[in-house]
């Protein structure tokens, strides 16, 4: 997986079979792999012709210049260096890559960026103000919602959208009658709306404690 | 992910003639045609945005139903107050399928579309009749659990993935469509969707350029709806078997009854001879084992899948036994 969080994009490492036996350690390849990977999905003996995509990303506007290829994962990721959004399985299993639009929480592995042109997203680099946690955030940290890390961000995006959901009376499958208008947010019902997001730490009892507790319910 | 050039379509008659030529592609949510375009299962050549086309809206019709844009969001549908008072099974078919994420994204007209989760197809160095139509059928002697055992052929054991068009089967929706002329259609869901035959690699009964603009839904039949997804995780799976079922029934006598299946064939299965024999029969066991006999006529296991005959009369017993407690 790319762990690289440099703000200056891509860099290009050259990895010979000399360099790895220098280093004398996998973790060059296993930052190099990914970059490699995504040179292969995106070579074809035919460009094709760029498209121009405006995207609202966190409050500021950004002009892309893009092969119509590219994921909105990748166009956050590779070519505004916002690499919060982790790109896990790459084909909308696992939701790593969550992220909000238009405040609505989607896979971004499973898009275009062109398809969002001249639309607002919201990555976990926008959450913060200032020196303060987004509630969600902090409430992942104080309640251990995570191990390792890499579902977290995907974690916290989805889960700001499971709550805007819920207070807009949208229903889950759990929900038991769904003439109702809204469904209290019950355990049940907070694992059913994020099975979307899957933790390979088995963090899930604490990222349930954490979103409970940012919705302002006891935890 | 092929090359492929991007066109944003203005109008449907645009977006029609746009689809109408050879590699072209309309994308709409995209989350299942974006996963094939990865694995370079589908590899079109343009690629045709819809998303701007006025699909988006749910309204009534003036025969009390329901018309459904082709781009009405997965999850905007089954949050839709209407479809809930009134077509909980559509609701709850919807909710069962996919994550959150995905149904925000994936649409009505594209969930309809979606093609098989058959593990062969989605493996390019494996045969598949459907990816790659004379090339044979890996799953035939394969790895075939998810498969189909009704209205299978020799050259295709795929089955349809949707959980949303069980209900729509069960509910008798239609499909409207618009070509590049213009021209409108309505398309009963019943032949909305083909069984494999010789020709797997064609799936719907639309022709090249047709476009789907909307659902509707007659007004709800009387009686109880239920949706029964029976899978392998308690979320985010696809059906191993599932049941759509609209039963009226009082003090153990059924009045009427419908039922569709997922998971079992290449389309959201539903026999109508099933339903007949469960007309004015009272609700027990026995009952319940001669519609089950009757959805299973020709019923055929591949090795990996026979499960799914006896889990089908289960489950069927199970959501009559419940539906019709009352």
């Amino acid at each position: 997986m790319d762990e690289q969080e440099s703000s200056t994009g891509l860099s290009t490492v050259e990895v010979t079979r000399r360099t790895v036996i220098e280093t004398g350690t996998t973790a060059l390849l296993l930052t190099t792999l990914p970059h490699a990977a995504y040179a292969i999905g995106q070579t074809d003996d035919n460009e094709p012709p760029p498209v121009k995509v405006e995207l609202q990303i966190n409050g500021h506007s950004h002009s892309l210049t893009l092969d119509p290829r590219t994921t909105l994962l990748d166009a956050l990721r590779e070519h505004l260096a916002l690499t919060g959004s982790k790109k896990g399985c790459d084909h909308g299993q696992c939701g790593a890559c969550t992220v909000l639009i238009e405040g609505r929480r989607i896979n971004s592995c499973l898009t275009l960026a062109v398809l969002h042109d001249g639309q607002s997203v919201t990555t976990i680099e926008g959450l913060a103000t200032d020196d303060n946690l987004h509630p969600m955030q902090a409430a992942f940290v104080e309640h251990d919602g995570f191990q390792c890390g890499y579902c977290t961000s995907g974690q916290i995006c989805s889960a700001i959208g499971m709550l805007a959901e819920s207070r807009l009376g949208m229903p889950s499958y759990v929900t038991g009658d769904l003439t109702q208008p809204a469904a209290e947010l019950t355990d049940v019902e907070i694992r059913e709306r994020m099975s979307g997001n899957i933790c390979r730490c088995a963090a899930y009892p604490n990222i349930v404690a954490a979103i409970k507790q940012a919705a302002g319910m006891p935890t | 992910m092929k090359a492929f050039t991007y066109q944003r379509a203005a109008s449907p008659t645009e977006a029609a003639a746009a689809a109408v030529k050879p590699g072209a592609k309309i994308i709409a949510g995209g989350t299942n045609l974006l996963d094939l375009m990865k694995l370079q299962v589908e590899t079109p050549s343009n690629l045709v945005d819809i998303n701007r086309l006025p699909f988006d809206k749910i309204e009534e019709t003036s025969d009390g139903g329901l018309r459904i844009g082709a781009l009405v969001r997965n999850s905007d549908l089954a949050a839709d107050p209407r479809v809930r008072q009134r077509y909980g099974v559509l609701s709850r078919a919807l909710l069962a399928g996919a994550s959150a994420q995905l149904r925000n994204k994936a649409t009505t007209g594209g969930n309809l579309l979606q093609r098989t989760r058959c593990y062969y197809f989605y493996d390019i160095t494996k045969p598949c009749n459907k990816r790659n139509p004379g090339s044979g059928c890996a799953a035939l002697a394969g790895f075939n659990r998810i498969h189909a055992i009704l209205g299978t052929s020799e050259h295709c054991i795929a089955t349809h993935p949707s959980d949303m068009a069980v209900a729509m089967r069960a509910l008798d929706a239609k499909v409207e469509t618009v070509n590049r002329g213009g021209e409108t259609k309505i398309i009963p869901i019943s032949e909305f969707h083909r069984l494999p035959g010789n020709t797997p690699e064609i799936e719907t009964s639309l022709k090249p350029g047709e476009i789907i603009t909307a659902v509707t839904l007659p007004p709800p039949p009387p009686g109880i709806q239920v949706y029964r997804k029976v899978r392998d995780r308690a979320s985010y799976a696809f059906a191993l078997v599932s049941v759509a079922a609209i039963v009226d029934s009082t003090r153990g006598r059924i009045r009427s009854a419908r039922l569709a299946f997922g998971g079992l064939a290449h389309k959201p299965w539903r026999v109508a001879q099933a339903e007949q024999g469960l007309v004015n029969a009272s609700a027990n066991p026995a009952t319940f084992n001669i519609a089950a006999n009757a959805v299973l006529e020709g019923a055929r296991g591949f090795g990996g899948n026979d499960f799914k005959i006896p889990l089908t009369r289960r489950t069927l017993h199970s959501v009559l036994a419940e539906i019709t407690r009352t």
